[in-house]
């Protein structure tokens, strides 16, 4: 069973349509990524499942709830952790756990082994009697993390789980999320802006202007672009390119120094070139098409030239406000 | 021991939502705001502090230039009064916590939760009312000092009567502070609705002998309603002093206690109904 499924959904405010007839569909037990510049829609798209907007017009279901008409078998079956922290500061960790668990009307004896569960596994049971707000940035995510676990949800929603953490933090984040995953038999369903975490992901989908461009896993995407570049330095630049052309039939560049080209299988090809191409090579690397270059071939820009299209200055403000 | 490491997850189970769920949904919001109150020091001696200011300062210094009748302390009189105000001032901030909430985002964790908003509401509105219960009784307990007449009756009827003011000014904080979205809104809705509703109550004078368009004023007041009940109480204790003679009138006719009570009751009621309806809708 599809533990997300998305069709014709839009979702219009006044004048400006944020989502326009997107379909999607997460498999359970995936981790699926929904990948966008800010304001291209994901945010619209995962409150509508989350049951916190209607959508305009289209379906959607989750966990097999139908988003509008079930609202509340929906909540019952999922987690939710936001963009911003939603956790209360004035209380200890451990109390902020109890009160979703009484909220969600957890039964009484499941409460304990299971918040012990919990803490432990984002690593803050020790904390627990502390007041959230001694917490830092990456503990507030992690405790939120296992405050939308605590009632064992079908479908696990974070929306940019890493976003304003440091790297190291962000690292541990992932690796809690990856534990999960194996852990829990859950389905998670992620937001978020950075091309590199978007890698961990069994699937993804591209969002942009409110449109899906692009769905399937992140190898299949990449392989979709096509080619590995392949990228030389020589003895003899001019003439390497001339016996590239006329030897492989690539259309060779110089940039910066670099020869560069793209090939199909850019490791099965560097044994030819040091076999045929007859001009001393004194450096080869091969990259992979990487998410940003799917990003490019679907959206014409880079998610950096899309950001900052997108960011007007009350965003701007808002965000350095916070 | 520990329960994470590679133990197998417990699975928990979220029930179907029932008048059970929905109960514990209310005890726990309002359990919430109660540790907060209770870890919140600084306002619970701010709390217990400005009634005694206008009951000794105020009230000391006003007496000492009239007296409502021969027989009654001014401290005596505006000590219902005191006791109005402190809890309408306490419940009214205590609702304006859901802007906060809002403001801090932990209204979302309530509102993604798979109980009626209406549990919500009820709960952050007992919250309100216990903690302005808490603050009319700190009065309550210091009214000896400046010569209110105590009886074991009157305390208990005066509680009851506090508990139902406590829960009429809330509910209609919490519509307020469900319909607001910023906490700059809130306090200048204190200055719209609460300063007015104060003054108007008769806490600080008596509305008797009043000219005619603030005596139709003060009628429309709830609080009038509210401080009215208490006044005669704690008047019916004072030696040779008739307190019937300080209830509100309506055109002459002397408004018994338990319709004003009632009418309190009843504007609680339809505020919280309002605000359930209107936080039903919030998305």
């Amino acid at each position: 069973m599809s533990a997300v499924v998305v069709r014709g959904l839009r979702k219009q405010y006044g004048e400006i349509e944020a989502v326009q007839g997107i379909d999607l569909d997460v498999e359970s037990g995936e981790v699926f990524g929904f990948l966008g510049p800010n304001g291209a829609g994901k945010s619209t798209t995962i409150k509508i499942l989350c049951t916190l907007a209607k959508p305009t017009s289209g379906q959607a279901t989750v966990a097999g709830y139908d988003v509008v008409t079930q609202r509340d078998e929906v909540r019952r079956h999922i987690g939710l952790v936001f963009q911003d922290t939603t956790l209360d500061d004035f209380l200890t960790a451990e109390m902020n756990l109890r009160f979703h668990a009484e909220l969600y009307g957890i039964p009484r004896a499941q409460v304990a082994p299971r918040l012990e569960q919990v803490m432990n596994m984002v690593g803050l049971w020790d904390r627990r009697a502390h007041l959230v707000q001694t917490f830092s940035g990456g503990m507030k995510r992690r405790l939120e993390i296992a405050r939308g676990l605590m009632h064992s949800p079908r479908v696990l929603f974070l929306d940019e789980p890493t976003v304003g953490l440091d790297p190291q933090t962000r690292v541990s984040i992932w690796r809690y999320i990856q534990e999960l995953k194996t852990r829990e038999r859950i389905t998670i369903f992620l937001t978020t802006h950075y091309m590199d975490e978007a890698e961990f992901c069994d699937r993804i989908a591209i969002i942009d202007g409110g449109k899906i461009v692009a769905q399937d896993t992140p190898a299949n995407l990449k392989a979709q672009v096509g080619k590995d570049r392949v990228s030389i330095t020589t003895a003899d630049d001019a003439a390497a390119m001339a016996r590239l052309h006329e030897l492989f039939g690539v259309e060779p560049a110089l940039r910066e120094g670099h020869v560069m080209f793209a090939v199909e299988d850019g490791a099965q090809f560097v044994p030819r070139l040091f076999a045929e191409l007859a001009v001393p090579i004194l450096s080869v690397s091969i990259a992979r098409p990487s998410l940003d270059d799917v990003f490019l071939a679907h959206t014409g820009a880079t998610i950096r030239d899309k950001e900052q299209q997108a960011e007007d200055p009350m965003a701007r403000m808002k965000r350095a406000r916070r | 021991m520990s329960a994470g490491g590679t133990m197998e997850p417990i699975a928990v189970s979220v029930p179907p939502r029932t008048l059970m769920t929905d109960l514990r949904a209310i005890r726990i919001v309002w359990l919430r705001d109660m540790i907060r109150f209770w870890h919140d020091k600084p306002r619970i001696i701010a709390s217990a502090l400005q009634p005694m200011l206008y009951l000794f300062v105020f009230g000391t210094g006003m007496g000492a230039g009239m007296r409502p009748t021969a027989e009654i302390d001014l401290r005596v009189f505006l000590f219902p009064g005191v006791m109005a105000m402190a809890t309408l001032f306490t419940c009214f901030f205590s609702a304006g916590s859901i802007v906060w909430d809002r403001e801090f985002g932990f209204m979302r964790e309530m509102l993604v939760a798979p109980v009626r908003r209406s549990a919500i509401v009820i709960g952050k509105a007992l919250g309100g009312a216990t903690t302005g219960m808490f603050q009319g009784v700190t009065v309550l307990a210091v009214g000896a000092l400046v010569g209110v007449p105590y009886s074991i009756s009157m305390v208990l009827i005066l509680l009851g009567e506090l508990a139902i003011l406590s829960f009429a000014i809330t509910s209609i904080g919490v519509l307020v502070a469900v319909k607001i979205k910023s906490f700059q809104a809130f306090m200048a809705m204190v200055q719209i609705i609460i300063m007015p509703m104060f003054f108007l109550s008769g806490a600080l004078f008596p509305l008797r002998g009043l000219p005619t368009w603030l005596a139709v004023l003060t009628r429309f007041d709830p609080l009038t309603y509210a401080v009215d009940p208490m006044r005669r109480q704690v008047l019916s204790q004072v030696a040779g002093t008739d307190s019937a003679s300080f209830g509100v009138s309506w055109s002459g006719w002397t408004v018994p206690i338990a319709l004003e009570l009632g009418i309190v009751l009843a504007t609680g009621v339809i505020a919280l109904a309002l605000a359930s309806r209107a936080f039903s809708k919030i998305e």
